[in-house]
């Protein structure tokens, strides 16, 4: 019955989320890279592979939902068989992430997943007791310092599909300026935050320069919940972001909360994870949305071929990583065309989300308030160069976790 | 004859009360109990899922007990929840209705915690564990004794008070978290000392968690004894049963009630103990788990005898362990767990009734 409604959903997610004229182009780049790589483990055959996944949730929530669909696209295209996938559902972020991994790997599990910000430590504590085995964590950022050749970290740049569905909110922004629901000074965006640290504020200040590249004159509230996912959290903040003069609410957490409490007060919202068109119909405008598929299939495609995987893994638009949901009904004028145009411009390089010449840090440019901060510059100084901050770049050397936790003006955080 | 004297008519059904019963018919009125439990679970499996109840089970027994790493991890729960529960024993047993138990493990976890955070590498490690066994069971202790001595004093309500108890605890842990959080603004303390495991509990037996067993089953045997064979077990009992002739017999029932609580948040102290130092390795709001209202459950339904709690400890944990495995082989929700679990309790607690009385024809009367 759930691995129906999974297959169901993925299936429509699948359609409905990231165009497919990319697809191509990666297996090709997928055949292409593998050749050059070097084989420094016994390769498995397909056929036994076992892949276990530790899940935070189950796919009556949003970000585990995610995992789930790309964790069957995985499978999909590797052709593995169901009983070759152990998933460990709704594992919270304490020792008993550590007792599912283990118990993975009693198993017989080659390589194994986890999806949430609090399994890291205990993931890197199977992994020192299980060297042969793969061990892979999402959004964690102590694989590179842990020293253990199979511990692996996993994120990917959402930063890219934040500023994207920034976009899709600041058009709205204008639209409603241009119609006098609104003005100018009164463009305030309420932020319903999960927890006040790297991986969120990166989060929203992406976002927030996304609304700001077509509406300058936004501003945005931030709150925090201390949680992932609690409905009723999100959707009390929601109301109370809406209760102070915020026209447009985004989150950045995982469940339906926030998008249930702007359909009733008829707030526009921009979701996280998975499309939230059936919650609030009249009021979602898109969601910013992590596709887990090309990470799962390279990262079991490394070990069928044994390959190593890349301690630090992140992509973005260019590999089909990260995709915005459908559009909702209630979009303004022209927002195709300017989702359009922003994610051409990131795939080519052209644009840069954390670009320092679009914001200001304490009335300063990033640059400058960073020499006259050296606790911040000590921190933050190695991601910038060449005008931009440097998110999640692997390819220079940094984690694939995000980084970037500076306020920048225009967002004020509600303590 | 005193059956047919205290013996109510219900509808063509006598109800008597039973003088004694042998603890074999207890037994067999129990297991067959879970039996006919296990029948409606099969039934109910079916209808909802369609799946067959015999997998099912077999999921379960696997999820439960399926490898040594399976066994050892249900057989920790069990201790975790059997400590608690050995814990609350006295206090309900004096009819001290001590809710606070999740607090009173907190209190104890979070000391732990702290210790093995600031002096972890400092304090060698056979000074430490007695440090952290008794700074934990002190820490417990305290807050049982506070809502003990407003009671003993001045008759406030322990029930409300053990609970507000719980939500300061927390929120003290919620504080703590703040200070020792890494990475910073991820509410989240992570591992202790994960390189130098240092206050981590070390092995016994070969399993990390021989030590817990070892400790729990000690304070099981103790608490058996001191209920039942000590002049402290048995002044609780009668506080128990009626504060006045306690009071008539001369003991100090102030003294007995703070007396007893303290021991009875000391054990919970040492609970925390046991799961920082011997298992999660971490604090947060969650390191109780809900474990101190479940295991009231547990001593209630064991009449307070500690070994009757290690067997209801156990199969609450072996549903709970085993309903993880059919959420990952079936792919079945673990609320499924639950409601298999609710309704094996249900026939549990149900055949107390025909272990406390007979039913027979009242055939007599015509």
């Amino acid at each position: 019955m759930r691995k129906l409604w999974g297959a169901v959903l993925a299936g429509c997610l699948a359609m409905s989320m990231c165009s497919g004229v990319f697809a191509e182009e990666e297996t090709t780049e997928a055949v292409s890279e593998a050749e050059d790589r070097e084989v420094v483990y016994t390769p498995v055959d397909a056929a036994d592979i076992k892949v276990g996944f530790i899940f935070v949730g189950d796919e009556n929530e949003g970000y585990t939902e995610a995992h789930w669909n790309g964790a069957q696209e995985m499978m999909e295209s590797l052709g593995l068989s169901d009983d070759q996938v152990i998933v460990k559902w709704n594992v919270p972020e304490d020792e008993s992430c550590y007792d599912a991994a283990v118990d993975l790997a009693d198993q017989g599990c080659n390589i194994i997943f986890a999806n949430s910000f609090g399994h890291e430590d205990y993931m890197i504590q199977a992994a020192e007791e299980y060297p042969d085995i793969q061990f892979c964590h999402a959004t964690g950022y102590q694989a590179a310092s842990s020293g253990l050749d199979n511990m692996h970290n996993y994120f990917d740049n959402i930063y890219e599909s934040r500023y994207v569905a920034g976009v899709v909110a600041g058009m709205k922004l204008n639209e409603m300026i241009s119609d006098g629901t609104i003005t100018e000074d009164t463009a305030k965006i309420g932020y319903v935050g999960a927890y006040p640290y790297a991986e969120v504020i990166s989060g929203f200040t992406s976002f927030f320069l996304g609304v700001r590249s077509v509406c300058p004159s936004a501003t945005m509230e931030v709150r925090y919940d201390n949680s992932w996912a609690s409905f009723d959290l999100e959707k009390e903040l929601a109301e109370a972001l809406i209760a102070d003069d915020c026209v447009l609410i985004s989150q950045h957490a995982d469940t339906t909360g926030a998008p249930t409490a702007c359909e009733a007060a008829g707030v526009p919202v921009v979701g996280y994870n998975v499309s939230m068109l059936e919650v609030a119909p009249d009021v979602a405008l898109t969601s910013a949305s992590n596709n887990w598929g090309p990470y799962y299939t390279y990262a079991v495609d490394s070990v069928i071929h044994g390959y190593a995987i890349d301690t630090d893994w992140s992509k973005g638009y260019n590999d089909d990583a990260v995709c915005i949901t459908e559009l909702g009904s209630s979009v303004a004028e022209g927002t195709a065309d300017a989702v359009a145009k922003a994610e051409d411009e990131i795939r080519s390089g052209k644009l840069h989300v954390f670009d320092t010449s679009t914001f200001t840090v304490g009335g300063q440019s990033l640059e400058d308030y960073l020499k006259d901060n050296s606790d911040a510059n000590d921190q933050f100084g190695k991601y910038v160069f060449d005008g931009y901050f440097h998110e999640s770049d692997v390819a220079a050397g940094f984690g694939s976790a995000p980084a970037f936790a500076i306020i920048i003006d225009g967002i004020t955080v509600a303590e | 004859m005193a059956d047919s004297a205290s013996a109510a008519k219900s509808g063509g059904w006598m109800m008597s009360r039973r003088e004694n019963i042998s603890f074999w018919k207890a037994a067999l009125i129990r297991i067959a109990a879970v039996a006919l439990g296990l029948i409606v679970c099969a039934v109910v499996i079916v209808l909802l899922t369609g799946m067959n109840p015999i997998a099912v089970y077999g999921g379960i027994v696997s999820g439960a007990v399926g490898s040594t790493r399976r066994l050892w991890v249900t057989i920790r729960d069990t201790m975790f929840l059997l400590v608690i529960a050995i814990g609350l024993a006295p206090a309900f047993r004096m009819r001290f209705w001590n809710i606070g138990a999740e607090g009173q493990v907190l209190a104890g976890a979070v000391l732990t915690a702290a210790i093995m955070i600031h002096y972890g590498d400092t304090i060698p490690a056979w000074i430490l564990f007695p440090v952290l066994f008794l700074t934990s069971a002190a820490a417990g202790a305290v807050w049982g004794m506070i809502p003990a001595f407003f009671k003993a004093h001045w008759g406030t309500n322990e029930t409300l008070f053990t609970l507000m108890m719980n939500y300061v605890a927390s929120q003290i842990v919620n504080y703590c978290i703040i200070l020792w959080e890494n990475p910073a603004g991820s509410n989240k303390v992570g591992t202790i000392n994960r390189a130098t495991k240092a206050g981590w509990l070390p092995k016994l037996f070969g399993s990390d968690y021989g030590w817990i067993v070892i400790i729990v089953m000690a304070f099981a045997v103790l608490m058996f004894f001191y209920l039942r064979r000590t002049k402290h077990g048995y002044e609780i009992a009668v506080v128990g049963e009626s504060e006045n002739t306690a009071r008539y017999a001369g003991i100090n029932v102030r003294k007995v009630i703070i007396r007893t609580m303290a021991l009875s948040g000391a054990i919970c102290g040492i609970a925390g103990f046991l799961i920082v130092a011997g298992s999660s390795h971490t604090i947060s709001t969650s390191t109780a788990g809900g474990r101190g209202f479940t295991a009231i459950i547990v001593a209630w339904m064991s009449k307070f005898n500690t070994f009757w709690m290690l067997l209801v400890s156990f199969f609450l944990v072996f549903m709970q362990n085993g309903t993880i495995q059919i959420a990952s082989q079936f792919n079945l929700s673990e609320n499924i767990g639950d409601i298999i679990t609710g309704i094996l309790l249900f026939f549990i607690i149900g055949s107390d009734f025909f272990i406390t009385y007979r039913l027979h024809r009242s055939a007599a009367e015509a």
